[in-house]
This record gives C-alpha cells, structure tokens and sequence, in this order.
C-alpha cells in the first residue's frame, strides 16, 4: 500500500522529519523567564514588585559594604578618611571596628596570650562530636568523646587538672555500680544505687580528693575566672554544654509525660509546663537573683554555671515536648511489639521505641537547639559580655562612640551562619534516616 | 478458668516490692515521692534560712505601697504616688498591648509571606526565603536592638520638620515619623458617638442575620447570595449615613467658649492678648476639646489643658481658678455656667461624633495625636516580623499538606478556583496551621519581656524591675511576674486544646 502511495503521489512524504527544536521563545532561559516570572498579569506585576524591592535594599547597602573602610582606629578617624577619599555625602561602613575589635567580640576579655586554649577546646569539640554526627565515624571513637567534656572544660577553665578527673571519677564510680550490681540485685536497686554513689561522692570525698592529689602531685595551667568570658565563645559554652545537657534530660521528662506512674507522670507535666509558660528572661533572672535564696546559706556559685543551669532545663522541657510527639506518634504496635518480646522498660525504650520516635522528633529538636544558640544572647541582661553586651561595651568606649550597624551585620551574620548549618544538618539528618518508599 | 489469673495465695513477701511488677511500680512512685518532697522541704527551709538572715520576710503588702517611679506608656491612669501594684497592673496592660498588636501584625506578615512563598513565581518565592531564613536564623534580641537603633538613628529629629527642614509629614500631613516615636492622628470623640457604636451594632445583628438568611436560601433553594457584599453593605452604609447626618446636624451646631476674668463679648485674640495664661478646662479625647485647641491654635496662642473627665468638673475646675477657659454647649443654662465666666464673641463647632486630630509640631516637639514610642514600634516590629517568619513556615506547611486530589477533586465537581480554596482547601489546611500558630502566640507573649532591651515599660520592667528593686522584695516579685505569665500561657493553650477538640476530625 505505501509503496504505490509513495510512486504515484508525488508530494507525501516518505522519511520523518528530523527532530527540530522547540522556538526561542519556548524553550530554554527564556521559557524559564515566561513561566517563572511573567506567567499573568498578577506575576508580572509580583516581579516588577520584587525586582524593586530587591534593587532598592541592595541600592542602600551594597555601595555602604563595599565602600567600607577597614584601616582605622577609631570611628572619627574613619569618618575622616571617608571625607578625604570619598565624594561628599556618601555613606559607607567602618569596617575597622571589626578589624580593631574583633578578638573581644570573639573571646570577651580571655588573656590575650591563652585564645590557644578556647581554639583548641573547640577542635577537640568538634572532633569528639564528628562520631556522633557521622555514623561511618569509628565506634570507638564514642570513648573519646565521653572524656571528652572534661578536657574541655579543664583548658577552658584551667586550674588544676585534679578537680575535673575527680568529677569524672564519679561518672566512672556510678557506671562500675551499675555494671556490679545489675545482674545481682536487678535494674531498680542498681540504677538507685548507681544515682545515689556518685552524689554522695561529689558532695562529701570529690572536693578533699581533688585536693588531695593536687598537693600530691600538682599539675594545673593558669586559671581563668568566669568574668573574663565573653563573646562568641560565651554563647558557643552556653549554647553547646546547654544543647548536650537538655538533651537526656529532655528525653527522660518525654519518657515521664507519657508513664503510667502517676506520681513520675504528675512531675514530670508539672515541671515542663511551669518551666515552658514563663519566658527565659524570668528565668534567667531567677538564677541571678533568686538561685542564692534556695541554696543552703553561703553557698555562692558561678553567674555562668547558674545560667548554663536555667538554660539547659528550659532546653530541656522544650524537648520534652517534641519527643513527647514523637513518642505519640509511634503506632501502638510498636510499644504491644516490644512487650511482647518479653522486653523490659528500658530495653524496649532503647532499642525500640526511642530510635523511631527519636527520628520523627529531629526537626523539632534541631530547632529547639537553634533556639537555645539564639537565646544566649539573653544572657546580657544579667550582666554577662556575650556579643550583644560587648558590642554595648565597644560602642561606650571613645574610640567607638556611636557605631551600630557594622556590629550588628557582624554578629548578626556569624548567628546566621551557625543557625543555619544546624537546620541543613538536621535535613541531611532527616533525608538519611529515611526508611519510607518515597 | 478466672481463677488462675488471681493473685498466688502465698503470703506477701517484701522482695515483691522490687523484683514482682505489679507491686514494683508503687515502690518507683513512692521512692519518687519521698524523693520530690525531701528536695522541696530542703529548698523551703534553705530558703526560710535565707530570708531570716537577710532580715526579710516573705508578705506582699509591698504592693500596696507608693510606687514612686514614673511609667512613660500607660493605658490607665497612674503616676508616682501610685501603689506598686498599680504599677504592675500598666506593666501587665502594657505587655499584654504588645502581644496583641504583634500577633495581628505577625499573622498579617506570615500569611502572606507564607503563600507567597508558595508562589510559582520564583523571584517572589525567593525573596520570601530570604526573609524566613534570615529572621529565623539571627536572635530576636539584635532585631529588636536593629530595629531601635534605625528608629532612633536614621530618623529626622522633631525640629527638622519646620519650615527650611529636610523632613516632611507622611500619608497628607498626618503621620510624622520622628526620633522621638511616631505621630498618629488620635481619635477625638464628639456628640453623637454613641449613637453610631449603636448603630454599629445593629449591623452587626443585621450582618449575622443575612448570612443566617443566606445559607437558608442556599440550604432550600440552591440559589447562592452574595454574601461577601451584602455583608459589607450592612457594615458601611448605615455607618456612612449616620456619620454624615450627625456631622451634618448638630456637628454644625457651634457652641460658645466661656472664659472668667475678661468682659462679655471680648474675641478671643483679645483675650488672649490680656491673659498672662491660659489653661483651658477639656475633657481628653472629645471633640469640643480638639475644637476648643483648634481655635486656640489659629489665634497663635499658647496654652495648657488642664484635663478633666465631665463638663461639671469642668465648671468646677473653673470656678476653683485651675483654669480660665472652657466651652460648653450653647443650651446650657445660666445657672450652670461657672460664676464669674462670660462667653466670648468666637464660638466653636460642636464638631462630628469622630474627628481624627493630627499632630502638629509644637515647641519642640510635635503635640496632639498619638505618640507611639521608639520602644514600642521597635519591639511591636521586631517581634511581629521574627514570629511572622515562623508562622509563614507553619502556614506553608499546612497548604502544602492538603494533598493535590483535594483541588483536582473540587475542580473535576466544578467549583470555582475561589470557593475551592475557600470551602475546601482552606478548612483542611487551618486544621495543621492553627496549633502551631497559636503557640507562636504565645512565644511571642513570652518574648515581649524582652521590652527590657528597648526600656519599654513592660510587667517585667515594673514589677519584676524597678518595684523589685526599690523594695527588695525579688521572691514575691518574682514569683507574680512567673504567675502572670504562666496564667496567660496556660490561657492560651487550653484556648488551643479547645480548638484542637472542635477541629479534630470526626472518626468513629
């Protein structure tokens, strides 16, 4: 049939057509630009609208960054060389605020000569979190970063080295307790007795025993006191030791919430809604001013280890209650499933229950901790230097008189850059610990 | 059968306690009791230690006691010989102002950031990612400072805005945005203001009762009303008439201005001319006092209002010499004109049952109108658009939830795009959007207290600063201030259960 078609009808065509491609205006940047941007009348006018909005922010700031001065001492001094080498009128940054000041923005009033020691704290930080972060991180590696917040707080701190390992001495003692104990008297007398070892060491032999060995064989770097902290690495103390500490406490306030014990349930509701209905700030100012009432007269302790305190368990009850949604999440069959196992309590919270709902909570977690990283800044108000009081420091002083904005873009960006990672890591998070088909 | 599940009928023996399960929960809670009050009973009586040392003890009669410090923002009456507990009553007005303002402007930003966000166009749906990021990224505290140091920083001073300055008045001359705060026009409420709070209501009635009418017909007939446009006729036109008829009749109806120590007839140019001062006797947010300073004004005199709450106040405060001028309406009788005052030649309108009054500049600052701190539009700003931030995130998400068969679904039964969003979309979507967003609310509630970094005078400035400062009474201040705000989140979240409970979805 085609053959004699194709013979005695001159015009049909016999080959297909090479593909060709779509017309310019269809395809490419400019079928993006159409679709994207110029789709309606209502788009249209959305786009001009922003492309304003977008060239007006950057018509006031751009020329303000980029024209700023790095190389002065004071601010007058930049005002000058701003005049001497910029047409008349025009408005840019003093950068050199920045490039003056920038170490006590980072580490308040900490001895010039020992910022080797908060570096090197940080480094090990980060090193003894990367097996917690990354799983294809040696197991191992987990031990270091156990010992790891004692050393940390030995190079922060200094002193003798003495008094940290005492600490961790009772770490050591309640774990061998547990260990001894478990399989001869069962997990309730053991995880009491485990509780009740360590305190009664801390607050009786810890202190004669840190003494002790120091006189023996004294081993100590220069101390720094707690006023001398400030800046970044204030907020990076509070925000870190708060984020480690809030996290097993929140979980175990989540796992009292939804007990059946009623008493364990009835604190444990009590404790995270007074804690969640009163603003850090109260809090905040409780530990400054309050915490000296409830101790036993005399004591007196630290204005940072209050806050790290206050901030934790404010962390904590906020975490509380995202687990406390993810537990609630979990279908029935799973907690039927573990006991049917024959399981106990622990064990089924452990292996079963917690890795899902912990799973589902890690957004909400992630931004609690993003929360608490942003509230340090609060702690200003009782009088310590984080970047936000030191920058009210640097502006009081004469050389800086009047300086804001440049203050403000610093640490406002270096909060945004630590933020931000957070919540892309909780995504990577997220995204690996997918076990659906989607 | 039912017998073996039975408790054994050997005797209890105390190793039940710990290793039996059904005893063992008991021995947890009871240790846990004991536990729970041995810490409490050691905190009380470190504490009772505490105080007695100190020579303090523990009452809250403090609150009675002056004040003696100034608030600058206040919703109610107060001044310095005011009791503390006054005081914490405007913090608590204060705090609970700037909630309320900021979570209106924070929905109004985060819903719209949130659809736009949405938006197919990309430069749209970009620019509102910045905005979500950024916000939610860099702590509260330093927008607030941020916004403070631009709205003390970079605006003109009020003196700029005379003649020669190089700033000028906003929105036709009635909103001046100063270093000193921003300048509103106030409202003034004159003759026949009840009248049209009256009629609002009764629009509102109708307005009910037309939408009831609307979905019957639709229930019987079919027929749909238009009831988004009825609902705003009934809203508009009555109060349109009623305005302009009053403002018509007796808003035109001009009122004498009396006055003591000048002779009858005098104008007022003359008798300001003569006076060494003048305070004028008015009543605060009316009509006849605006009118009165109006023409006080165009005469170019100077003057102090004496303040007072009723035209009898006012002819006694008259009649007493704290002040030498007031205007009352024309029908009042001889007998009841302060002794010694005549009336002046000028007279004043009686004025329309709302006038706005601008601010104009004063001395050397602007006066009349309302002045909205630095403090407050800082704080009301900063906390509106960083709470707005999260709630554009919350309503994004709830949009997003409502699965794409929803719209297909409305589409393929031929409704039309609007009434899909609105009929369909919408409930499912408020459903995931509404909790999170209320307790946004209450973050933003709590956040306020951080009013302390702009000095707005918030409960936390008053009672939990400067009463707990000047009386030393840090653990009953503390302790209200920590009531006040567990009450109002607890508040809010039994307000969110009770929608939760209305909107959960009807399963069997």
């Amino acid at each position: 049939m085609s053959d004699t078609h194709a013979q005695t009808v001159s015009y049909v065509r016999e080959t297909m057509l090479p593909e060709a491609e779509p017309p310019v205006g269809n395809r490419g940047a400019l079928l993006w630009v159409r679709e994207n941007l110029f789709s309606g009348w209502l788009n249209i006018l959305l786009t001009l609208v922003s492309l304003y909005v977008i060239w007006w922010a950057l018509a006031h700031t751009m020329p303000w960054v980029f024209r700023g001065i790095w190389n002065a001492g004071s601010l007058s001094e930049c005002r000058e060389i701003r005049d001497a080498t910029l047409p008349e009128g025009t408005s840019a940054a003093c950068w050199a605020v920045l490039s003056d000041r920038w170490q006590q923005l980072m580490f308040g009033f900490y001895p010039r000569e020992l910022y080797w020691r908060p570096v090197l704290a940080l480094v090990i930080f980060l090193a003894a979190i990367a097996p917690v972060l990354f799983s294809h991180m040696p197991r191992k590696a987990l031990w270091l970063t156990a010992a790891s917040p004692f050393v940390m707080f030995w190079l922060l701190w200094g002193g003798s080295v003495w008094f940290p390992v005492s600490v961790a001495l009772g770490f050591a003692l309640g774990w061998a307790a547990w260990r001894a104990l478990a399989p001869l008297a069962g997990t309730l007398i053991a995880s009491i007795v485990a509780v009740a070892l360590p305190v009664v060491y801390w607050l009786y032999s810890a202190g004669t025993l840190a003494r002790e060995l120091d006189q023996a064989m004294p081993l100590s770097i220069e101390y720094v006191p707690s006023q001398d902290f400030g800046g970044f690495m204030l907020s990076f103390i509070i925000g870190i030791a708060g984020i480690i500490l809030s996290l097993p406490l929140g979980i175990l306030l989540a796992l009292g919430r939804q007990s059946d014990l009623f008493i364990i349930n009835k604190i444990s509701v009590g404790f995270i809604e007074i804690i969640r209905g009163v603003p850090l700030i109260v809090w905040l100012f409780t530990a400054s001013l309050l915490l000296n009432y409830f101790l036993p007269p005399g004591t007196n302790f630290d204005l940072m280890l209050r806050v790290i305190i206050m901030v934790t368990l404010f962390a904590a009850a906020y975490i509380a209650e995202v687990v406390r949604g993810g537990l609630a999440a979990l279908p029935k069959g799973q907690y039927e499933a573990a006991d049917a196992l024959g399981l106990d309590y622990w064990k089924s919270m452990r292996l079963i229950i917690l890795p899902q709902a912990l799973k589902i909570s890690i957004p909400g977690i992630v931004n609690t901790f993003i929360g608490l990283f942003k509230d340090t800044t609060l702690v200003v108000f009782i009088g310590l230097l984080d970047p936000i009081g030191l920058s009210n420091a640097i502006r009081a002083s004469t050389e800086w008189n009047g300086i804001y904005w440049e203050l403000f873009v610093f640490i406002g960006l270096l909060f945004f850059i630590c933020c931000f990672s957070m919540s892309r890591y909780s995504l990577y998070l997220e995204k690996k610990l997918q076990r659906g088909h989607n | 059968m039912t017998t073996t599940s039975d408790a054994p009928k050997a005797g209890f023996r105390p190793s039940q306690l710990i290793y039996d399960t059904r005893y063992r929960s008991m021995t947890i809670q009871v240790i846990a009791f004991i536990a729970l009050m041995l810490g409490l009973s050691w905190l009380v009586s470190n504490t009772i230690a505490n105080l007695s040392a100190l020579g303090k003890d523990f009452d809250f009669g403090f609150l009675g006691q002056r004040a003696g410090y100034d608030i600058n923002q206040r919703l109610i009456d107060y001044d310095s010989s005011s009791s503390h507990g006054r005081a914490a009553l405007v913090g608590i007005l204060n705090t609970l102002l700037i909630a309320v303002l900021g979570c209106a402007l924070a929905t109004v930003v985060g819903v719209l950031a949130g659809v736009l966000r949405l938006s197919k166009n990309w430069l749209v749906a970009n620019l509102m990612a910045v905005y979500v990021e950024g916000f939610r990224n860099i702590p509260v505290l330093l927008w607030i400072l941020l916004i403070f140091a631009l709205m003390t920083e970079a605006t003109p001073q009020p003196r700029d805005f005379r003649e020669g300055g190089d700033a000028s008045m906003i929105l036709g001359d009635s909103v001046a945005i100063t270093n000193r705060g921003v300048f509103i026009p106030a409202p003034a409420w004159g003759n026949g203001s009840m009248i049209l709070l009256i009629v609002l209501v009764l629009s509102l009635v109708a307005v009910w009762g037309w939408r009831r009418y609307a979905h019957k017909v639709q229930e019987d007939t079919g027929r749909i009303l238009p009831i988004g446009w009825g609902t705003l006729g009934l809203l508009i036109v009555p109060l349109a008439v009623a305005f302009l008829a009053l403002s018509a009749t007796s808003g035109r109806v001009t009122q004498p201005i009396y006055v003591t120590g000048a002779a009858e007839g005098t104008s007022l140019a003359d008798f300001g001319a003569a006076q060494q001062g003048i305070n004028a006797c008015a009543v605060p947010y009316s009509t006849e006092s605006l009118n009165l300073r109006r023409a006080l004004r165009a005469e170019g005199l100077r003057f102090n209002v004496v303040d007072v709450t009723s035209a009898e106040e006012a002819i006694a405060a008259a009649e007493e010499g704290r002040c030498n001028i007031l205007s009352l309406p024309a029908s009042t009788e001889a007998a009841t004109v302060p002794a010694g005052a005549v009336a002046l030649s000028d007279t004043i309108r009686r004025g329309s049952p709302v006038q706005f009054e601008s601010p104009v500049l004063g001395g050397f600052n602007f006066e009349g109108g309302l002045q909205l701190r630095n403090s407050l539009i800082a704080l009301w700003l900063a906390l509106s658009l960083y709470t707005g931030a999260f709630i554009a995130e919350n309503v994004r998400g709830g949009i997003l939830s409502v699965s794409k068969g929803q719209t297909e679904a409305a589409f393929a039964l031929g409704i039309k795009p609007s009434r899909t969003m609105r009929l369909v979309i919408l409930p499912q979507a408020l459903r995931v959007i509404i909790p999170p967003m209320i307790s946004q609310y209450l973050n933003l509630t709590k956040n306020s207290s951080l009013a302390i970094a702009v000095g707005y005078m918030d409960v936390r400035s008053t009672l939990g600063g400067i009463t707990i400062n000047q009386t030393g009474k840090e653990l009953e201040g503390m302790l209200l201030l920590g009531l006040f705000y567990l009450v109002t989140s607890l508040i809010i979240s039994s307000a969110m259960n009770l929608y939760n409970s209305r909107v959960k979805l009807k399963e069997r």
